[in-house]
């Protein structure tokens, strides 16, 4: 399964990258894919909450990831 | 719905009249408007500037919702919600929100849920840059 991932604010800063392309042998819920990262990039354990979207809209941790979503990671959020 | 909500998300300087304008109807009783303003100084600290960014697409989205939850939740006739990304500079206007209702109540109700919603769901993302280093707001504990 390919998820492409995007990064914003101090997490594209931790990450060093705005977005990036991941494949997985199994299926994953936004849970299981936190976990991955929070290995995968240390640094996110420094941030107070983040957030994540799928095609544009906030879901939680038990959505099942389809192929070819568009997984955001949404930092805490400091507009207005 | 769509005659009643302005949105907007831009890299130009925003312009607090066209925000008025759009809301602005002869059946209104008033307007508020909100307008956010870039302080020179977070927790004592003197902020030389500030960087506004977002998840484009997905800003435009939620900024709609609130707009289109607004306009279900209260009694209001239009409301206009601009944001800007880029650089700004001290006492630059990164925000613009506009309502307009029969009755003011309505309207400064609608308008301060559209600025607290608009900083807890909204992706934009704000950095501070002081004399020492930069640093990006909300971020830590």
């Amino acid at each position: 399964m390919t998820i492409n991932t995007l990064f914003f604010g101090i997490v594209m800063d931790i990450t060093g990258q705005r977005k990036t392309t991941l494949t997985f042998e199994k299926e994953m819920t936004i849970g299981d894919f936190q976990v991955y990262l929070l290995k995968k990039y240390p640094g996110l354990t420094d941030i107070k909450n983040f957030a994540f979207a799928v095609n544009e809209s906030y879901v939680k941790e038990d959505y099942k990831i389809q192929e070819n979503d568009v997984v955001a990671i949404i930092p805490p959020v400091s507009g207005g | 719905m769509n005659n009643k909500i302005s949105v907007l998300l831009t890299y130009e300087k925003l312009n607090q009249q066209k925000c008025y304008d759009f809301v602005q109807d002869d059946s209104c009783g008033g307007i508020v408007t909100f307008t956010g303003t870039v302080r020179n100084h977070t927790s004592g600290k003197e902020v030389k500037q500030l960087e506004f960014s977002a998840y484009n697409p997905m800003a435009v989205k939620e900024l709609t919702k609130i707009a289109e939850k607004a306009i279900k939740r209260f009694d209001i006739l239009k409301i206009a919600i601009h944001h800007v990304v880029g650089l700004l500079q001290i006492g630059d206007i990164p925000v613009v929100i506009a309502v307009s209702s029969s009755h003011r109540k309505a309207a400064f109700e609608a308008c301060e849920y559209a600025i607290d919603t608009l900083k807890e769901t909204v992706p934009i993302w704000k950095k501070e840059f002081f004399e020492d280093g930069e640093v990006w707001v909300n971020a830590h504990p």
